[in-house]
């Protein structure tokens, strides 16, 4: 999931400081889970805003604030209210969509977007993904070089694992001794042989486009 | 052609020693080094912001050693600078005739002192050889596209840790940078030659061929190696080099003469030297004197080595 954290809260009162009346968009699933955009932390939020003497004329929790059809939907009634700007309680893929639905309304987002992560236990989330468009866990007992390396080394590790743990921070295990012992336990250590071709980064030039409809 | 090239594939030992430049734009300091080590080493490592320290380019000492008669070696991370900045660094430095050059990953920005620098880690050191390798056989750029007047050949080294647990990671990359063109290998530094003997036979039962200079570390004290042991990746100083270099650190109190530990230090390193050099252990060695390269020539003096 799309792991958040909140934005300091005199951050986001500094966005909304001219405004008098205030929507939120709260979203049902990741920012949900991480506890920065559910419906507990949208209460809070209204409380704050209220303590200040702003009037929150909406609030609603998508079910997913990434999906636009959904967004759309919800946004028909915040629009109604007519306020001076909405907070959007989600990732910033979220926000990017609320925005593109709320008309001539500012948007602002009440969350930083951290990273694709698991919940590895209540409360806490590892990142796990950095998106690179071309998964090797294939070829890295399923442990991911270019997220859990802190240099991303797709060739082995560098020399500055100390006592295993990696010298950019010592709390992280070195991704690629961690590869070495999955493949070892997995009976593939064979794979570690294996060239990898570079394939550079011409191919991810962002924003990118991924269609199921043919060319864009 | 490079004069560390002539030394190693004529089977000579070979001998080089490593600077970095300064942080600032004085290189007065470099160039009296270079000066003392002028014929005596095989060529000057010039250090690409080691420990991810700011400093002046290593480019820029490269190219000042070169015209002190001095044969610089050009260290390059991929930690600043992507593919593109890098080949141009290359041609630049092959227009003034620098034709020897070691590949490093680099230390990540956050344990350096400009820690807001964006880690950039394009290429690795696999992927600057391979890159290199590239260039000279097909005459073109990174993208593919004829570079005029040819490619340039470089002399390529790569460097290994061998004291790394589990050491099969540091010998598969290894066997990668060999394959990818590293004709040239410098180790991290090494103190306990029984280890190093090890290392060598695994190199050697993996197939890797490769010439293999033994990274020299000179000690300065007790202290130092103490430091290292705790903090530097890869290195293991005996408890016994570190007993010595107390007992001279005391010895040299109870008679009020300064220095001796670092006598001591340099030294034990020129016995490593001599024994890497009569024993054969490997084809050469590297001394990283880390700021005192001004003792380099003397080490080499007492461990009998000339080029």
């Amino acid at each position: 999931m799309i792991i958040t954290q909140k934005k300091p809260i005199e951050e986001v009162m500094a966005m909304v400081a001219d405004a008098k009346t205030v929507a939120i968009v709260g979203c049902g699933s990741c920012a949900t889970a991480c506890q920065t955009g559910g419906e507990a932390q949208v209460a809070e939020l209204t409380a704050v805003l209220e303590q200040a003497g702003k009037k929150v004329v909406a609030t609603t929790i998508a079910d997913y604030c990434c999906m636009n059809l959904g967004v759309k939907a919800k946004m028909k009634a915040v629009n109604a209210t007519d306020p001076d700007c909405v907070i959007c309680m989600s990732c910033g893929d979220g926000v990017q969509c609320v925005a593109k639905n709320a008309g001539d309304k500012p948007v602002y987002p009440s969350n930083n977007t951290m990273y694709l992560g698991e919940a590895v236990r209540f409360g806490v989330w590892e990142e796990a993904c950095r998106f690179c468009g071309e998964c090797v866990l294939g070829q890295t007992g399923a442990v991911c070089p270019i997220t859990q390396c802190a240099k991303s080394l797709v060739n082995g590790p560098c020399g500055g694992a100390k006592n295993g743990k990696c010298e950019v921070n010592p709390e992280n295990d070195c991704a690629w001794i961690k590869i070495y012992e999955r493949l070892k336990a997995t009976g593939q250590l064979e794979k570690l042989a294996q060239r990898r071709e570079d394939k550079g980064y011409g191919d991810f030039a962002y924003p990118r486009t991924i269609s199921l409809r043919g060319k864009k | 052609m490079s004069l560390l090239r002539d030394a190693l594939e004529s089977g000579k030992f070979g001998v080089t020693a490593e600077m970095a430049p300064p942080k600032g734009y004085d290189f007065a300091e470099q160039m009296e080094a270079a000066a003392l080590l002028q014929g005596k080493v095989h060529g000057v490592n010039v250090t690409d912001m080691q420990s991810a320290s700011l400093k002046a380019t290593g480019l820029g000492l490269c190219i000042k050693l070169k015209q002190a008669g001095v044969e610089p070696i050009l260290q390059m991370t991929g930690r600043d600078r992507n593919r593109m900045a890098l080949m141009g660094d290359a041609l630049a430095a092959a227009s003034f005739g620098i034709d020897t050059m070691l590949a490093l990953t680099g230390d990540h920005p956050v344990v350096g002192d400009c820690r807001n620098a964006k880690p950039v880690y394009d290429l690795d050191s696999v992927g600057i050889l391979k890159m290199l390798s590239m260039m000279e056989e097909s005459g073109c750029d990174c993208g593919g596209n004829e570079l005029s007047g040819g490619a340039p050949k470089f002399y390529k080294g790569a460097c290994v840790t061998p004291v790394y647990e589990p050491v099969f990671l540091q010998l598969n990359k290894l066997r990668q940078k060999v394959e990818a063109g590293a004709m040239y290998i410098q180790t991290q530094g090494i103190f306990d030659l029984d280890v190093f003997k090890r290392f060598m036979e695994q190199v050697d039962s993996m197939g890797i061929k490769t010439h293999i200079m033994a990274g020299i570390i000179p000690l300065k004290s007790a202290g130092m190696a103490k430091y290292m042991n705790e903090n530097v990746p890869g290195i293991a100083v005996p408890q016994a080099m570190i007993e010595r270099l107390e007992a001279a650190a005391a010895e040299g109190k109870e008679k009020g003469v300064k220095g001796l530990p670092m006598q001591l230090g340099m030294e034990m390193a020129a016995e490593m030297i001599a024994k890497i050099k009569d024993e054969k252990l490997c084809d050469g060695v590297h001394i990283m004197a880390i700021g005192a390269e001004k003792n380099v020539p003397v080490i080499l003096d007492k461990a009998g080595v000339a080029i």
